[in-house]
């Protein structure tokens, strides 16, 4: 009754306030509503997502340089799709970032949901260890980049000293970031070390969504502890764990500015991921036109993959 | 209501008090304009902020600064200037932008200007002139004016060479004095005596050189060996041929020696060493010598540690076709979308000034002024001033072509490839640069 009351005092208000707009919002219809609050969002996602990928795409097949506004644009066709594809140097970068992606996601998979099974069980201090454990992934990639170059430094660096105490290998005797055989495994050490919180946490969120009862009754059939793990907890964590990988694969499919501060690309080219030699073609040289298609391939590879990882996701979870 | 309005405009006021607006303007500044200067953040920019009062004393323009990392300075001012941007009224560019800064209307032409005022490029030593000022190079097209010299040159520890027992086992090992190399090869001698040795029980290596990736690093450094060897980067009589000139036998060589150089005689960890990393090393006691800019010299001879007496300075040594150094330094150029260009030229024309010229210079600024540099008692007004003077007159830099950031970007990785990642030989190193500069050259459709 109260309520009914409070309603009408509001539609007398509308009323006496601005009679003709109030009249004209009580006749839209719902979907003529709906559309008038998504369209703001509508109109700046076009303008400041699928209008520049429109732009990108366009701009692929010319010769533009954005630091060369002035000289006539040339439609070229697919010549930059068909450099960039057959380019050796592009085709390394590629490698780089596969060997990058795959074993910084394997790693923080296993690393994450191990920590997450530990966690799980809720022992003494669990609270605190899993802030502890959360603390790399709340610092900001830059910093990451440079302390992490500080501890790689083969004279005073503790990553180096640690290794010499365990391996009595002198200190100063190999270079993490300087070796072309060590460099690309010290970038997967530093993303690992950074990621594998946030892995943990997801696979965590899916630990803690498994209802006791279903351990309860596997209890009461006796199965093995082994056997719980096998048959309950890894396949109805699955799909917290596949979101996990698909964020990380993505997320480091990107990679730039960690491995920036790290490497710089180097030692030669042994650590420069496709988005370094990107930047470099986009922002240093201007070549906008080839950087352009080359993002646009990146953008139908990563696209492509996630599709596909999606789909398999989906299939786990309708299981 | 107009109570409101009072309270509000006291809140107001409360606020633009708490966030200081107004604070620290200058009576002259409230009189006149200010305007900004960009340039990179090192020790001759704080040299230019203090040379800048006097301007603001005298024109009532206040300056503003925005120095930026050499890291990120041509990553920042050049998306700036690409952009259109209007932060910089004025700026001391890198010698290497000039072409495309001048073709891509980025700067004001100053000949007019230069005459109205009666500045001359003859009152400018002639290499500052054609690297900093000049495009097309050896015509007479003006850009910028000469602002800061500089080159690549070495810093040595005296106190080390100075040392009884340093001296006798050096003699014992290479039948000759120890003392300020003369040639490449003596300098590597020198290096590779002190890597490793133990001095006043601490462990120190060799030399510092440039091997920095991400940015120009490497070329910078390993330029300092390729000119001496006899490397050009095209055919003097036929510009852009660079088969057999960039790739030539003896160029192989130059760059062979600087990967020797580098693996045999630098501190771990040297594998992506600049201007920053190369200060440190020396600055710590870790290295015998350092290759670096002149501008840091000044620095180098207060420092507490390892300046004074303790520091001596040596140019390039020779190869074995050539004497030449790197080019560094740049020319302040007026940014043709500045809204104060009026105020920018009056700048310029007040640091061109004979007197100001001697301030800066003074102040560890690196004039390009005749009248600075010919004095004769400029040789002896720093324990490098002579060997900065030496240096300038065999410099060499890299192309300055609108094209010079992918230029670059071709070497940096052809020679990091070799040099630090051990990929593929010298030669290979060379022809694959041809080829990256030929590809990138017929791109910008020049003819050779």
């Amino acid at each position: 009754m109260n309520e009914l009351s409070a309603s009408s005092r509001i539609t007398y208000r509308a009323v006496m306030v601005r009679p003709g707009v109030a009249r004209r919002i009580r006749g839209l219809s719902d979907r003529t509503l709906a559309w008038l609050f998504i369209t703001p969002t509508i109109v700046l996602l076009l303008a400041i997502n699928i209008f520049p990928l429109l732009w990108t795409i366009y701009l692929s097949f010319t010769n533009y340089r954005a630091n060369r506004a002035n000289v006539p644009t040339i439609w070229l066709g697919a010549d930059w799709y068909q450099s960039i594809l057959t380019d050796p140097d592009i085709w390394a970068a590629m490698q780089v970032t596969a060997h990058f992606v795959i074993w910084t996601v394997v790693i923080e998979t296993v690393l994450g949901f191990g920590l997450a099974y530990l966690i799980d069980k809720k022992f003494r201090g669990h609270g605190m260890w899993t802030t502890i454990i959360l603390l790399p992934m709340m610092l900001s990639p830059a910093v990451v980049g440079n302390f992490w170059t500080f501890l790689y430094q083969p004279q005073i660096g503790l990553f180096n000293y640690v290794v010499a105490f365990f391996t009595g290998r002198a200190a100063s005797s190999f270079q993490m970031l300087g070796d072309v055989t060590l460099s690309p495994w010290a970038i997967v050490i530093v993303d690992a070390w950074m990621w594998t919180p946030y892995v943990m946490l997801i696979c965590l969120a899916g630990l803690r969504s498994i209802p006791d009862y279903i351990y309860e009754a596997a209890e009461v059939d006796r199965a093995s502890k082994w056997r719980q793990f096998w048959s309950i907890t890894l396949p109805m964590a699955l799909p917290f764990i596949m979101l996990a990988v698909l964020f990380r694969g993505i997320e480091n499919f990107k990679m730039f500015d960690m491995v920036n501060l790290l490497t710089g690309g180097g030692p030669g080219s042994t650590t420069e991921v496709a988005s370094i030699t990107l930047k470099r073609a986009a922002f240093e040289s201007w070549r906008t036109g080839y950087s352009s298609a080359f993002a646009i391939i990146l953008f139908v590879t990563v696209f492509g993959l996630a599709n596909i990882y999606v789909k398999a996701l989906n299939k786990v979870k309708s299981r | 209501m107009k109570r409101t309005m009072k309270t509000l405009v006291v809140a107001c006021g409360a606020v633009a008090a708490a966030f200081g607006v107004g604070a620290g303007t200058t009576p002259a500044q409230a009189q006149g304009k200010t305007i900004t200067l960009c340039w990179a953040a090192w020790d001759p920019a704080n040299a230019l902020v203090e040379l800048s009062k006097d301007f603001t004393a005298k024109s009532g323009i206040g300056m503003k600064f925005e120095f930026v990392p050499w890291t990120n300075y041509a990553d920042r001012f050049l998306n700036e200037l690409n952009s259109h941007g209007s932060l910089c009224d004025l700026i001391i560019g890198d010698s290497q932008w000039i072409g495309g800064a001048a073709e891509n209307g980025q700067y004001v032409k100053l000949n007019d200007f230069f005459k109205k005022e009666g500045i001359s490029m003859d009152d400018y030593m002639p290499a500052t002139v054609v690297g900093y000022s000049e495009w097309p190079k050896n015509t007479p097209n003006y850009w910028a004016l000469p602002a800061m010299g500089d080159a690549v040159g070495w810093t040595y520890r005296k106190d080390w060479f100075a040392r009884p027992d340093v001296q006798k086992d050096f003699k014992a090992k290479y039948g000759r004095e120890i003392g300020v190399p003369k040639t490449l090869d003596e300098l590597k001698d020198i290096a590779q005596f002190f890597q490793g040795r133990e001095i006043d029980g601490k462990k120190v290596y060799g030399a510092s050189i440039y091997t920095e990736r991400g940015s120009e690093g490497i070329t910078m450094g390993v330029s300092n060996y390729l000119y001496d060897y006899g490397f050009k980067y095209d055919d003097p009589k036929k510009p852009y041929a660079m088969d057999g000139f960039v790739n030539s036998a003896s160029a192989v060589k130059g760059l062979e020696a600087y990967k020797q150089l580098y693996k045999c005689c630098t501190p771990p960890g040297a594998s992506n060493s600049y201007m920053s990393e190369g200060l440190d090393a020396f600055k710590s006691g870790q290295v015998a010598l350092q290759m670096n800019f002149f501008a840091f010299f000044p620095g180098l001879y207060k420092d507490p540690n390892v300046g004074g007496d303790k520091i001596g300075f040596f140019v390039n040594p020779a190869g074995p076709a050539a004497q030449a150094t790197q080019l560094g330094g740049q020319g302040i150029s007026v940014v043709s979308y500045s809204k104060n260009q009026a105020e920018a030229l009056q700048y310029i024309k007040w640091f061109s000034g004979g007197d100001v010229q001697k301030k800066w210079w003074a102040l560890g600024g690196y004039s390009c002024a005749k009248s600075v540099l010919n004095d004769p008692s400029f040789p002896n007004s720093a324990p490098f001033a002579k060997e900065f003077l030496q240096s300038m007159g065999m410099v060499v830099d890299f192309w300055a072509e609108p094209s010079y950031a992918q230029l670059l970007q071709a070497e940096q990785k052809r020679v990091h490839d070799y040099v630090v990642a051990d990929k593929g030989t010298a030669q290979e190193a060379l022809d694959g640069l041809v080829k990256d500069w030929k590809a990138i050259f017929k791109e910008e459709g020049k003819k050779f």
